[in-house]
């Protein structure tokens, strides 16, 4: 299987360095930005704690035959379900969760399951009676099964890809 | 022995955690300048053609714009009052939850670019066929 190396450390500074200097272009609306910016960061902080908690825990406990058994290529259905259901439950911004997910898939999970995990991640648990109060409830309970559904889809499309060792 | 393998874990999970923190922080602040940038009294203007377009339109928007997904539930409920289709908006809302293209640089660092680039493609062509998918269901269970 062809994986591309996954970039970390500078990378990720270098990142930082050039939004900050995005920032320093569009100077006039800083201070707008920067407040917005305040007000997610308090939201963010605690899903950062449990990613942080959640990086030990796996990395203590989940090793790499485990992952291979129960995420891996001979995991079958059970390493599908395990991941939509992780991914509906899976709280924070989506970034906060690519370093478990890089962390796993460097431990022997398929890129397909790793798919399923973030699509799921679209089904908002905790937002569900606020969408039912904008676009009402038989809506939101079909939308939620296509998105369920379409995580396996996009799973079984990266399956495709990977037989292919496109990715 | 339990100590010790605890302290390596600390060790390694503090190192993975210092290289997410500056993508976290420039993905908090690349998100809140595309928010500022972006008013939501701009988007309803671009919508009315085909539900083929709209949809397009949708996703699109729901691609490009990043933040809290209860932003796009308000938005999206602000756009169906304005008269924007369902379909549009669902797109929009699939979208936005689903591809990154502001992510998309911090997907490639810690995932790897063809992971994250055929993730984000797959995501994208999956909001629109929700959006027409999501519609036409309702329609027919009334």
């Amino acid at each position: 299987m062809v994986r591309s190396k996954k970039k970390t450390g500078l990378g990720g500074w270098l990142f930082l360095a050039l939004v900050l200097a995005a920032y320093g272009v569009t100077a006039a609306i800083d201070a707008e930005a920067l407040h917005f910016f305040a007000k997610v960061m308090g939201s963010v902080v605690p899903a950062l704690v449990i990613v942080f908690f959640l990086l030990l825990a796996a990395d203590l406990l989940l090793q790499p035959k485990w992952i291979r058994r129960n995420l891996g290529r001979e995991a079958g259905v059970r390493a599908w379900l395990l991941a939509a259901v992780g991914g509906v439950f899976a709280s924070g911004p989506v970034y906060a969760w690519y370093a478990l997910v890089g962390e796993l898939r460097e431990k022997g999970m398929r890129a397909s399951i790793a798919t399923v995990f973030l699509y799921s991640r679209a089904v908002k648990l905790p937002l569900l009676p606020l969408m039912i109060h904008y676009f009402g409830t038989a809506y939101t309970l079909v939308l939620c099964l296509y998105l369920l559904g379409f995580s396996i889809v996009n799973g079984l499309l990266m399956v495709k890809l990977e037989n292919r060792e496109i990715i | 022995m339990p100590a010790r393998r605890l302290k390596t874990s600390l060790n390694k999970t503090t190192r993975t955690f210092v290289n997410l923190l500056p993508i976290v922080l420039g993905m908090l602040l690349l998100t809140s300048l595309a928010v500022t940038l972006f008013p939501e009294s701009l988007s309803a203007g671009l919508f009315g053609h085909s539900d083929i377009l709209d949809s397009l339109i949708g996703a699109s928007i729901g691609s490009i714009a990043a933040g809290h997904p209860l932003t796009s539930y308000v938005l999206g409920g602000e756009l169906l009052r304005s008269g924007v289709s369902l379909i549009a908006v669902t797109a929009l809302v699939v979208s936005w939850v689903s591809v990154g293209i502001v992510q998309l640089p911090a997907e490639m660092l810690m995932l790897g670019p063809r992971f994250a680039i055929y993730r984000n493609v797959i995501c994208f062509f999956s909001a629109i066929t929700i959006s027409f998918l999501c519609v036409y269901t309702l329609r027919v269970i009334g």
